[in-house]
């Protein structure tokens, strides 16, 4: 358990987290050609803990997909932990989901005919480590988000909160540089989502580098810092309060 | 992750989705069932001519009047004629005309009301000579065959067949007792051993279902008409294996002498031989069989297409599932090769299912049709081989449709 709350040697490195630069993205259907992206350049440092706001149709969501390295930008550059990701093919991409992201979605998106472990281990599977392995950290990670006595249970015999749960224990069993959170409370109630928050903050306080996105301010409240997306642009970039001053400091 | 883990995860999802997997399972099932059964059933249908043809006896030809083309110019049919006479196959007996002739048995047959006490039995009566025993391949289970001196005396003596002794005397020990045929009265000297050679009922009555009567008999006594001088079938066995073609040359040059023909497509009889009797009837069993396989092959193509059908069912409702798997940093090849496996395991259950009822039938069948059928090994390994090559091959499309999905299109489906 201890594993995931040591800092990762990248924390002390220079560069920052992920890093992008005039990045555009633009969708076409047809003869029509939609800017979902019209240059974001952003740096985030290792240990920080962002919330990306804005409006939907702001390009929150694609910003997000390009960050988890599930899009590739149509212009611009992107590196994620040094390495610059817009120019990788799909079996480079997939590892570097696979080793340098954690993802937590909006649905959860765990595998119903999988027990609880088997989902956390699943990104595992895919980075080629032993099953006893497997078993053993998945049990570790989800011991760390409280659900130590969950390892066996299906996700259909959770409730919504524990779902999430085991989600952001399959985020952070690969120790990923980055954690990456799309909406991770919008579907659930008030106490599951201060559950979860919690959590993030604890990962947070344990010098995780989080991106969350979200439209509700008290959500984004828990951030050290608030970006915010309108039409494709950043327009507004802030610090806010302790939880920035640490980020900086450490 | 290992093949092992994919395995697994094929495995899986074919679980959590029984009624589904066991359906296309079906598919496949029924075809390869059907590839067996109809391999089986020609299979087994050729063994039985076979075993028939060479019930007749061993490196035989057998020759039969016929063929004749009248003055008309109308072609009398096989067996028509009465061309051969007792003269021909004492001609062809001559180790002289016919050094590779080893013996020859001229016979006529005719079906005769035999009668013995109070019970009557209608069957075919043949007169021959004595080598008909060596040169049929038959053996006595009891008493003697005919001899050279029955023969010159055309004596009322007669060989029943197995079933035919049983039938008129309701046992086969009947040597001694009186039968009378066609007026007749016959002592009874030997019984044929059943042949016992010929797989079905209905082929070993007939050959077990007979009596022999010394040739001169038959035509002073039984037969009228024509075949008082004449015989129906020259038997004629050839001294080995490889001297039955050189016998056949010299049974027809002798023959076209001696009936005084120049031209050998006039001839006024045909010979056959056992070789070719059993490549007829094999060819025609062979046609029929591939006939079938194809059918059964057709009905093999619609499973693969309902494993294909199935798939890609499979691939659009778990859309969702792939995108999270790439996400998480499955390779597109992962993709593809959980998607393969999934499909040929469907195709190798189906293979492994439909072996067990292609056997199975094999051996139910047979108690309700007449025709025997074969379990074929190869036949059953291949088709189990087939049925997997299936599932992978028609796995390809959809298992590639999964590889090739953007996970965030996978992952914003609903």
């Amino acid at each position: 358990m201890t594993t995931y709350l040591s800092e990762p040697a990248y924390v002390h490195s220079a560069d920052p987290v992920l890093s992008l630069a005039g990045v555009t993205k633009v969708y076409r259907s047809g003869s029509l050609e939609v800017a979902a992206l019209r240059g974001i350049t952003l740096d985030v440092q290792p240990g920080e803990y962002v919330a990306v706001m804005g409006p939907s149709g702001s390009g929150k969501s694609t910003l997000m997909h390009i960050i988890g390295c599930l899009d590739v930008p149509s212009a611009g550059s992107y590196h994620l932990a040094g390495e610059d990701v817009s120019t990788m093919s799909e079996d480079e991409l997939a590892e570097v989901r696979n080793r340098r992201i954690g993802f937590v979605f909006q649905q959860f998106n765990l595998l119903a005919s999988m027990t609880a472990w088997s989902n956390v281990a699943l990104p595992l599977a895919y980075a080629g480590i032993s099953r006893p392995q497997r078993r053993q950290r998945a049990e570790a990670a989800l011991a760390r988000v409280g659900l130590g006595d969950r390892v066996a249970h299906r996700p259909g015999e959770l409730s919504g909160g524990q779902q999430q749960r085991v989600a952001v224990a399959r985020a952070l069993v690969t120790e990923p540089a980055l954690i990456l959170a799309d909406e991770p409370t919008g579907n659930l109630d008030s106490t599951s989502t201060a559950d979860v928050l919690s959590l993030f903050d604890e990962l947070h306080a344990a010098g995780r580098t989080v991106v969350l996105i979200t439209h509700e301010n008290d959500v984004a409240a828990r951030a050290g810092r608030i970006v915010r997306l309108r039409d494709g642009l950043v327009t507004e970039d802030s610090a806010l309060g302790a939880a920035a001053a640490s980020a900086v400091s450490s | 992750m290992t093949w092992f883990d994919t395995l697994r995860t094929s495995l899986e999802a074919m679980r959590s989705h029984r009624m589904r997997s066991a359906l296309t399972v079906l598919g496949i099932l029924i075809g390869i069932a059907a590839v067996i059964l109809t391999v089986g059933l020609g299979i087994g249908a050729q063994q039985q001519v076979t075993a028939q043809v060479e019930a007749l006896g061993t490196n035989l030809l057998i020759i039969s009047p016929g063929s004749t083309t009248s003055t008309t110019g109308l072609r009398g049919g096989f067996g028509s004629a009465s061309t051969l006479t007792q003269a021909d196959a004492q001609a062809l007996a001559s180790p002289v005309v016919a050094p590779d002739i080893a013996a020859v048995a001229p016979s006529t047959s005719s079906s005769q009301s035999l009668v013995a006490g109070t019970s009557n039995w209608t069957t075919t009566v043949a007169g021959t000579t004595p080598s008909w025993l060596s040169v049929r391949a038959r053996t006595l289970s009891s008493g003697a065959f005919l001899s050279s001196a029955d023969q010159a005396s055309a004596a009322s003596v007669v060989v029943l067949g197995a079933t035919t002794a049983t039938e008129l005397f309701g046992s086969t020990d009947v040597v001694g007792q009186s039968v009378t045929i066609a007026g007749t009265p016959f002592t009874v000297i030997g019984v044929l051993a059943p042949s016992g050679s010929s797989a079905s009922s209905s082929s070993s009555t007939s050959n077990d279902d007979t009596a022999v009567i010394p040739l001169s008999t038959a035509q002073q006594r039984v037969s009228s008409g024509t075949s008082r001088t004449s015989v129906q079938t020259v038997y004629v066995q050839a001294t080995s294996q490889s001297a039955l073609s050189s016998a056949y040359q010299e049974a027809n040059a002798e023959l076209l002498a001696l009936h005084g023909i120049t031209n050998a497509a006039s001839a006024d009889f045909t010979i056959t031989n056992q070789a070719s009797l059993v490549s007829t009837a094999a060819s025609v069993s062979k046609t029929l069989t591939v006939l079938l396989a194809g059918i059964a092959a057709i009905s093999l193509l619609v499973g693969g297409i309902g494993v294909m059908n199935i798939m890609l069912v499979s691939v659009t409702e778990r859309i969702r599932e792939i995108g999270l798997r790439k996400a998480l940093g499955a390779r597109p090849s992962l993709i593809r090769r959980q998607f393969l496996i999934e499909a040929s395991l469907l195709g190798l259950a189906g293979g492994l299912l439909g072996a067990v009822v292609g056997i199975a039938g094999a051996k139910v069948l047979p108690s309700f049709i007449s025709n025997p059928v074969a379990v074929s090994m190869p036949a059953i390994v291949g088709s189990i081989s087939v049925a997997m090559a299936i599932g992978l091959v028609f796995g390809v499309y959809p298992a590639s449709r999964a590889a090739q999905l953007a996970p965030i299109d996978a992952l914003r489906s609903e």
